[in-house]
């Protein structure tokens, strides 16, 4: 069963309905147990980064996810906040991320935009992989989803971005690093695209 | 390539899909769940589903529906209607709703924008700005669902709710509702100019042509009903959106990066 952690934030209900809809069944949890038995995990997250981040350390499951994505391997896949949430920290708060990622999220900046562009980037954006991900095989052409941010992440290594995305320059919209994967996009909310995601990371990662 | 929002708006009035002309006149036109289901393989940008009957009854969301409606919607979806307390907000956006939107309320209570903001996010705070042309041709903020006047400028009412927390601004037309004569581009550009946040332009899109328009007067999505839900005698509601070719075609390839 997937797990997706429910540390107090975010439109869980979609993730499950999306789910529900290819086929898998998942769990909405802040049970330790829950954690500790899934099968895959999801870490979810909107808002403040160090909301986000205060409200899953102030949920006690901070070490059992630890355990399970470090020692036991377990694939999970962070989404919006959530994949901000891999990384060591963000330019918008002050609290630390999971740091399973080195490199930290970041905020687009205003001057490297066009005039009048503006912040959020709230919408659908074409997105291109970095490389080959079993979360991305068999993906329909042209891929496209949906995006709600200010920020987004800024792995130190290059091996570790998954997607990018253009929103007046080339960012990172996505990355990934053995059994950790994070989207800053909502594959949720993101037609058949997000639903292949979706089910590739439930069947293949 | 830059793309744009293009986005169905739905109007369920006792709990049926309704159509409106200058936000009268309104024909029931079929079921709201179906039209979201067949929306959903068109995949469109977003929906938007407003039940308008809500304020007017004095009556609180209908959960049960747009819990039902979130369930058949793979795109984010806006829900208004009826809204006036923080709990509201919360049980819709627990529902799967991805915006809540807020109108009548948001003017007879700004609180509520701010602490709403607070709880869920600007980027699911939205507010709907109902405007039309007074007597002397000064564009002012309606309410309740069109029918009552406040006198308040929309630049102002605007400027306020982006104050208090707002992430986005449904402007609305009144006369251009329904009428496939095109958007207002004037009140379009006043608004956006006026705001940092995004303005969706809604009322009286006639043709995909007319997205650019609106666009192009600082729109940051585009917005419409009559355009992508109509009735033909004795048949069922038909629903169409335009293509992703089509839209590239006449919309985003036309934008500026």
């Amino acid at each position: 069963m997937i797990t997706i952690v429910d540390y107090g934030v975010g439109n869980l209900a979609s993730i499950r309905n999306m789910l529900k809809k290819i086929g898998h069944d998942s769990l909405i949890s802040s049970r330790e147990a829950d954690i500790l038995e899934a099968s895959k995990l999801i870490l979810p997250g909107v808002g403040a980064f160090d909301t986000c981040s205060e409200k899953l350390r102030n949920s006690g499951l901070i070490q059992p996810v630890n355990k399970k994505v470090l020692d036991d391997k377990l694939p999970i896949l962070g989404i919006c906040v959530g994949c901000q949430l891999l990384l060591e920290g963000s330019e918008e708060g002050q609290l630390p991320g999971l740091g399973w990622i080195k490199g930290k999220t970041v905020k687009f900046k205003q001057a490297d935009l066009p005039e009048g562009t503006k912040i959020p980037h709230m919408g659908w954006t074409d997105v291109s992989l970095a490389r080959q991900s079993v979360l991305f095989e068999d993906m329909y052409p042209d891929p496209r989803f949906y995006f709600v941010h200010s920020y987004y992440p800024n792995p130190l290594a290059e091996s570790d971005v998954l997607v990018y995305a253009q929103y007046g320059y080339r960012f990172v919209a996505g990355v990934e690093r053995g059994n950790i994967a994070g989207v800053q996009f909502h594959p949720e909310k993101s037609h058949k695209f997000g639903m292949k995601l979706l089910s590739n990371f439930a069947n293949h990662f | 390539m830059r793309r744009a929002r293009v986005i169905p708006v739905l109007l369920i009035q006792k709990g049926g899909l309704v159509k409106s002309v200058k936000f009268k006149d309104h024909k029931y036109v079929g079921d709201p769940i179906n039209a979201v289901k067949i929306f959903n393989e068109k995949e469109v940008d977003e929906i938007v589903v407003v039940d308008i009957s809500a304020s007017a009854e004095k009556r609180p969301p209908n959960f049960k529906q747009a819990k039902e409606i979130a369930s058949e919607a793979f795109m984010p979806l806006g829900y208004g209607g009826g809204i006036s307390k923080l709990d509201e907000i919360k049980e819709l956006i627990e529902g799967g709703v991805e915006k809540v939107i807020l109108n009548t309320s948001a003017f007879t209570n700004p609180g509520l924008v701010h602490e709403g903001a607070k709880y869920i996010g600007s980027q699911s705070m939205v507010v709907s700005i109902d405007v039309k042309k007074d007597f002397w041709g000064k564009y002012k903020v309606f309410v309740q669902n069109g029918a009552k006047n406040t006198g308040i400028d929309p630049v102002t009412f605007a400027r306020q709710m982006e104050n208090a927390g707002a992430g986005e601004i449904f402007l609305n037309a009144i006369d251009k509702d329904g009428t496939f004569s095109g958007y207002d581009t004037a009140l379009i550009k006043l608004i956006s100019a006026s705001v940092n946040i995004p303005v969706v332009a809604i009322g009286g899109a006639g043709s995909v042509n007319d997205f650019l328009q609106a666009l192009e007067s600082g729109a940051s999505a585009v917005s419409a009903g009559s355009l992508f839900v109509f009735q033909r005698p004795h048949r069922a509601v038909l629903i169409s959106y335009p293509s992703q070719a089509e839209l590239k075609e006449k919309v985003y390839s036309q934008l500026n990066d």
